[in-house]
């Protein structure tokens, strides 16, 4: 079946759309959902109301449904263990080692193109198609896969794309990338998908509500940790104790709310520190950072660099990319000057590099 | 595309003898089996015959057998049945059982251990049978039943029944046989198994889903599990589905050459185990019912294994569907003492009467393609898994 794709289905309007709208392109296509994650293993912060719950039956329902409508095989596939040791664990070992992390890159990069674009091979699929947002083209004069920003910039999701390897991108297909949300809307109708009019989900799949604290102290409660063992005090910047916390991978730094200290002016987390579990706190200007060094880069649209380059740089899912200067340190590992310092840079959340619409490549914030 | 089914463990196509006795039936035996007038006369009449055939299949009387709507409905009331009765009676609420039952079992016995009772689950060997030794040191004066299947649903070992059946009645507890892969395809004899109870399920030979019996030996004590009216002798309450029943009884008198499908089942295996390097039979393979082989395909994922044969036309499977429909590495495989990747590079092929030496032949070719081709895109793995 040379000519077979596999569509990532989560039951969602965006991937549903691209089944539809593939299928009615004429492809030989196959639906498959990965299930990742047992909504029922830590029922302490399962809800029945929660929202962004990715893997519920509820979700596979609708996607089973979608594949019926459309007239495709569908199966669900099993990588529950791949989604815990790539995701889970890292994601919960990063807020306990004071650095936040990006968990869908991580999915990105290891479950969905990666096990699953291996998975969808090992079907007879030679690619994969999902409802992302982003536009993926072939260079035709270097020959390289380009990434570039999706053309509903409110939408798009290159800042969780770019770990992708020249030979992944080779093999993605992002029908959705030259869309407005709205027009996917539209379609959704047309297609008369019965998802047509479900709401989107915004948080990280695994923790329902949003809620990172909670899920983190269900799962290190499920681990056997105490969570007494991560108590600790809150300080300002001269490291006066204003406060205390039950864990310092309850705050994020640039975090405001929920500090549970009185004070004149607004502070912010600025830091913490998982060994001597401190959370150093302070005013807005006290988070401005006039660079960043990132590590184990990925470069997705060019192919490296060798001296210091202007791009623009996104430290976090929905900042506006700053102008900056990128310097080489090594192969993969680079220091970031802004023009203009930004306010809370991140340590665990990726810098990604543009040329405009161009993803250049991205690291990990050290 | 053309598809072709060897998944019959999991359900058969109704035989088309069946189907015209279930359309028949329902287009005229319109009466309730209770009522008194004709109409129910000819509903009771229809449904005692397929009491007969179903009981001349197993050998037992008419009067043994308790139409249910199913294998799991049929397990769970001779589990809860009988721990109720010996409950009532005063007497022990221990329960023996495997580690390689149907859920249907295990989670009737995890049911059962929340409602205080007891229940030792016994290992299996590498060869997939229960130790008859295992039951005999696991029984003890309040054992209130033993419950072993006769034929396991992934591997098709059969399980030594009469041995541990023997052990049962020496002990003086109750025998109950799940004989969902059995019963109606393999001759079975309830007195020479030496069973009390035994489960059938009819979708699994050529009868439609939603119908079963359960052969209780007369002079065993069963509570009812559901409460309604008198009907099955006060055993199971609710009008009974006399198109269904009478479809079973229908399948269970018709003669299928379920072990001349031994022969198809046997070229499957073989060529498969010739051409395909790494493959190899799960369970003791002269010991099996004659329409299964699992296979483990070492290196190769049994979940891409079975989406790949699907997309070629071929209906298998693997392991056990979640509630997601995902597949979960087999639990019967791994109290074999396979490991969870051994478990999840295991395939069932369960042949019927409908299967032909083309199709098998068919499949053979898309087996050995499907491995050729998970073996060039997961190198590594399957050379790390043969170290």
């Amino acid at each position: 079946m040379p000519d077979l794709i596999a569509v990532a289905m989560s039951g969602g309007v965006d991937s549903s759309v691209v089944t539809a709208l593939l299928k009615r392109e004429g492809h030989n296509i196959a639906g498959l959902t990965m299930q990742l994650w047992n909504q029922r293993r830590l029922p302490e912060v399962a809800s029945e109301t929660a929202t962004g719950r990715c893997c519920s039956l509820d979700d596979v329902y609708d996607a089973r449904r979608v594949a019926e409508h459309v007239g495709i095989p569908y199966y669900v596939v099993n990588l529950e263990n791949q989604f815990e040791e790539s995701v889970v664990k890292p994601f919960v070992s990063d807020y306990l080692a004071g650095r936040t992390p990006v968990p869908c890159t991580l999915c990105n990069t290891f479950i969905k193109f990666d096990r699953f674009l291996e998975l969808a091979d090992s079907v007879g699929a030679h690619a994969i198609a999902t409802g992302h947002y982003a536009r993926i083209k072939r260079n035709p004069e270097t020959g390289r896969y380009e990434m570039r920003k999706a053309v509903d910039l409110s939408k798009d999701q290159t800042y969780f794309l770019w770990g992708l390897t020249q030979e992944q991108l080779s093999r993605s297909m992002f029908p959705l990338g030259e869309m407005t949300k709205p027009e996917v809307r539209a379609l959704a109708l047309e297609f008369d998908l019965p998802v047509a009019g479900k709401p989107e989900s915004y948080e990280i799949c695994f923790v329902p509500n949003g809620d990172y604290a909670a899920f983190m102290d269900a799962y290190l409660r499920e681990s056997g940790i105490s969570p007494a063992a991560t108590e600790g005090s809150i300080v300002n910047t001269e490291g006066r104790e204003l406060g205390r916390h039950t864990g310092s991978h309850h705050f994020t730094v640039g975090q405001r709310k929920g500090l549970g200290i009185a004070a004149r002016d607004p502070l912010y987390v600025i830091a913490t520190d998982p060994r001597s579990q401190t959370v150093t706190v302070g005013s807005n200007d006290d988070l401005l950072s006039p660079g960043l060094t990132a590590r184990d880069i990925n470069w997705v649209s060019w192919p490296g660099l060798d001296a210091l380059a202007a791009v623009e740089v996104r430290i976090r899912n929905r900042h506006v990319p700053a102008p900056a200067m990128i310097y080489p340190i090594s192969a993969n590992r680079a220091e970031v000057r802004f023009d203009e310092p930004q306010r809370a840079v991140t340590p665990g959340q990726a810098a990604v590099f543009y040329s405009g619409d161009l993803v250049v490549g991205g690291g990990w914030i050290e | 595309m053309q598809h072709f089914y060897f998944d019959h463990n999991a359900t058969t196509p109704v035989a088309p003898e069946v189907l015209c006795d279930l359309t028949a039936t329902l287009a005229e035996v319109c009466g309730n089996a209770s009522s008194i007038h004709y109409f129910g006369q000819a509903a009771k009449q229809r449904m005692e015959r397929a009491r007969r055939e179903v009981a001349a299949r197993i050998g037992c009387d008419a009067r043994e057998i308790v139409f249910t709507s199913g294998g799991t409905e049929s397990d769970n009331l001779a589990i809860f049945g009988i721990a109720r009765a010996r409950q009532a009676a005063g007497k022990g609420a221990h329960v023996v059982t495997s580690a390689i039952e149907h859920p249907a079992i295990l989670n009737a016995c995890a049911q059962l251990e929340r409602e205080g009772a007891e229940v030792t689950y016994l290992p299996v060997g590498r060869d997939g049978r229960v130790n008859p030794h295992d039951v005999g040191r696991a029984l003890r004066p309040g054992t209130a039943l033993v419950t072993i299947m006769h034929a396991n649903n992934e591997t098709g070992v059969l399980q030594p029944v009469r041995e541990i059946a023997e052990l049962g009645r020496e002990a003086g507890t109750v025998f109950h046989c799940d004989g969902v892969q059995t019963g109606g395809r393999v001759p079975v004899d309830v007195h020479a198994l030496g069973v009390d109870l035994f489960s059938l399920s009819g979708h699994k030979f050529g009868a439609p889903k939603g119908v079963g019996a359960l052969y209780v030996r007369k002079g065993i004590a069963l509570e009812p599990i559901l409460f309604g009216g008198h009907h099955e002798r006060d055993r199971r309450a609710g009008t009974e589905n006399v198109p269904g029943i009478a479809a079973l009884g229908k399948a269970a008198s018709l003669e299928f050459d379920w072990n001349g499908i031994a022969g198809l089942r046997d070229r499957l295996e073989q060529r498969i185990l010739n051409r395909v390097p790494g493959a190899r039979v799960n369970g003791l393979a002269d010991c099996r019912i004659p329409n299964t082989t699992n296979i483990r395909f070492d290196g190769i994922g049994g979940e891409a294994m079975v989406i790949a044969l699907d997309l070629r036309g071929y209906a298998v499977s693997s392991g056990s569907a979640c509630s997601s429909g995902a597949v979960e590495p087999s639990h019967v495989l791994l109290a074999m003492g396979l490991s969870p990747e051994e478990a999840r590079s295991s395939v069932r092929f369960s042949l019927g009467p409908g299967n032909t030496e083309q199709e098998v032949d068919g499949l053979i070719e898309a087996v050995e393609a499907s491995a050729v081709h998970l073996r060039r895109i997961a190198p590594a793995t399957s050379e790390v898994m043969h170290a």
